[in-house]
């Protein structure tokens, strides 16, 4: 991703936070540090000051590449016709099924 | 509670009360956002822990009142806050500087409460050591910036310490209220913290290429006795004109 | 929430507009229709981004400004629980203007650059903070009808198109919560307090009310909002229907309170069932907002001062992170 970055003082990092123990960290947004440490300590100030997350991430912004707008057709579209992943694509004996525990 | 202990208690309540003013003065001035919200955040942690303290104290009887009382109601000669937690400010180096000092004079103080004989005593230093932990990782890591960052960061943490590290010995004094403390509930003498506070500041001034201040050994106690800087009539004034001005009143 | 009251048409942030291809802006267009939230990556028209970038930079330094008249209260707030209330208060609104700057970073506009528009004047802030607290009781007014004004405003907007505001805005939503409370509970306590007490929270009120009705903006009728700021769900709701929202709810608040409207035309329409209000003095409020106002020279300057006796705060911070990079990288060669 892109940082601006006119004459800047700090380096743009994003913050992702693992709110419950076993649960993915989800991106609850961004802070402005000079090195890492100072990033971790402010991104625990900033984002989480209430409730208890187990976890928290900074990444500088520029170190994370992202899929575009317009990446969007040729990456994800297709998937949607690959039914093949899925279960519906497939038919067993419905009193075979009943025995899956 | 044992009465000397409960001194002991009072000194760290206020110690706490008046780093939490000092820091509060900070709002909405910090050299950048991520700063206002951090040194607002050990404010907060010091208010807390003053409540804390205070509502500890009333509940074993020691005081009267509520711990509004005790934090708004005393007057000068009854805070027993030490001296290093009045100094004004200054500088962000300043602020800092007197912050790092009390985070490790009270991380180790509250480390060592382990060994008390009151349950109700180690619980609280439990609660606090926690937070102080974060505070010290906070003040310890930008002295380490300012340190080893400019010539004029250097510089102006240079000056901090020249001010600031004559309020030091006092922290170590034992007097006869801890030795009293010690004997009767096993607090641990103040004189005990002095070689891991020295070595908590000599990692940091290592890390962050300053000279490593040598330790005087003496010291007058006199905040713990009630005796201030001129700086405590000025930041009472403040705190408490609502309380005086409206005697008797409801917040 | 800070948005409604200045007023729109500046053109600081005008990024070289090529006429928008008209492919792109139906995609655009039927996105925002469909529900979807536009992000960063998305193609978007110059206007949406100026328009946006404006809005959500003006937001955050109203946050950044908002916290300095409650900050004069800091240090003599008159109890342990309050005095933490409002610290807690006024860092959450340090935590809000930094979430509306990361917000407004994704738009390709830097924070440095923000700070230095807001310090220059380029960029403003809303006009309420002009006004200076003068009292204790302005703390529980504040929190009652600043806060409750903020709250329907970013309630509504934040319904907008683009995600990353969408998203702040959520998260401002839940934490303003308490504040608006904090606030109620200490006009409770004045106006059921000592006669001095009732005589301060009525004189703040007093105060308070006209300029927070201001900061829904102008009315309809006087409004430069075009139809694709509502198009483009950049606008959700009008400034009339929300202060009028405002008005019902809060006049009803006053009078429970004991408290009285400083408003001698103020009538209840039984017909609508709405709260008719007397005229609001739009040339205050312009005057105020082109820099007349009681403190617009003291907020400035704390800011300004707060910025430069920092510079070299956070030069030492780069000089400390470069110099330590450096060697991490010679570190990895060796």
């Amino acid at each position: 991703m892109t940082a601006p970055t006119k004459n800047e003082s700090t380096v743009l990092w994003e913050v992702f936070l693992q709110e419950r123990s076993g649960s993915p960290h989800t991106h609850a947004g961004s802070i402005r540090a000079a090195d890492a440490e100072m990033a971790l300590q402010n991104a625990r100030d900033v984002y989480a000051r209430r409730g208890l997350p187990e976890s928290v991430w900074v990444v500088r912004t520029t170190d994370i590449t992202t899929s575009s707008a317009t990446d969007r057709e040729s990456f994800f579209e297709p998937v949607k016709d690959k039914t093949f992943r899925h279960t519906r694509d497939y038919v067993v004996p419905r009193d075979i099924e009943r025995l899956e525990r | 509670m044992n009465r000397s202990a409960a001194e002991v208690l009072l000194r760290l309540g206020d110690d706490y009360l008046i780093n939490g003013q000092r820091l509060s003065e900070w709002c909405g001035h910090a050299p950048m956002l991520e700063e206002d919200i951090a040194l607002t955040n050990i404010a907060l942690d010091s208010f807390g822990a003053a409540q804390l303290i205070y509502t500890m104290l009333i509940s074993e009887g020691i005081h009267k009142g509520s711990a509004d009382d005790l934090a708004f109601a005393r007057s000068e000669r009854e805070y027993l806050n030490c001296q290093l937690a009045e100094q004004p400010n200054g500088d962000f180096a300043h602020t800092i500087l007197r912050q790092f000092i009390f985070d490790a004079f009270a991380f180790h103080f509250l480390s060592n409460l382990k060994q008390m004989n009151e349950p109700i005593v180690r619980s609280v230093a439990a609660k606090l050591l926690k937070e102080k932990t974060y505070h010290l990782r906070h003040s310890g890591e930008w002295v380490v910036r300012l340190g080893d960052g400019t010539d004029e960061s250097r510089s102006r943490t240079e000056n901090a310490f020249k001010s600031l590290w004559r309020f030091v010995p006092e922290l170590f004094v034992d007097d006869d209220i801890i030795l009293a403390a010690n004997k009767e509930t096993n607090f641990p003498l103040y004189s005990t913290l002095k070689s891991e506070f020295q070595e908590t500041i000599a990692t940091i001034y290592g890390r962050a290429k300053l000279e490593i201040p040598m330790m005087k050994n003496s010291g007058r106690t006199t905040g713990r006795r009630g005796i201030h800087t001129e700086y405590l009539g000025h930041l009472l004034s403040e705190m408490q004109i609502l309380r005086r001005s409206y005697p008797g009143a409801a917040w | 929430m800070y948005g409604n009251d200045i007023p729109t048409g500046s053109t600081q942030y005008n990024i070289p507009t090529m006429s928008d291809p008209p492919e792109m802006l139906k995609g655009f267009s039927e996105m925002i229709e469909r529900g979807e939230k536009i992000e960063s990556r998305d193609w978007m028209p110059a206007r949406y981004r100026n328009q946006l970038i404006r809005m959500i930079s003006q937001h955050a330094h109203s946050e950044i400004i908002g916290m300095l008249p409650e900050g004069n209260w800091i240090t003599r707030a008159p109890s342990l629980k309050r005095k933490i209330a409002l610290l807690a208060k006024v860092q959450d609104e340090a935590g809000h203007g930094l979430y509306l700057y990361s917000a407004a970073e994704t738009l390709g506009i830097s924070r440095d650059t923000m700070t230095e528009h807001l310090l220059t004047r380029q960029a403003k802030y809303s006009n309420i903070f002009n006004y200076p607290t003068l009292a204790w009781a302005d703390m529980g007014i504040i929190g009652w009808l600043v806060d409750g004004a903020a709250i329907i405003n970013q309630t509504i907007n934040s319904k907008n198109s683009f995600g990353p505001y969408a998203r702040a805005l959520i998260r401002i939503c839940r934490e303003e919560a308490f504040h608006k409370k904090q606030g109620m509970e200490i006009v409770a306590t004045l106006a059921t307090g000592t006669l001095e007490q009732k005589a301060m929270v009525q004189d703040s009120l007093n105060r308070w009310w006209w300029p927070t009705l201001m900061m829904f903006g102008p009315p309809d009728s006087d409004s430069t909002n075009s139809k694709e700021t509502l198009e483009w769900k950049i606008k959700i709701q009008s400034n009339d229907e929300m202060r009028q929202r405002f008005i019902d709810m809060t006049v009803e608040q006053a009078h429970a309170f004991g408290l009285s409207i400083p408003d001698e035309d103020l009538r209840f329409n039984e017909t609508t069932r709405h709260w008719e209000i007397g005229k609001i003095d739009w040339e205050e409020f312009f005057s105020v907002i082109n820099g007349d106002g009681p403190c617009n020279e003291e907020r400035l300057n704390a800011k300004r001062k707060a910025w430069e006796e920092g510079s070299w705060v956070r030069k030492a911070a780069k000089a400390h992170a470069d110099r330590h990079s450096q060697q991490q990288r010679e570190t990895n060669h060796s």
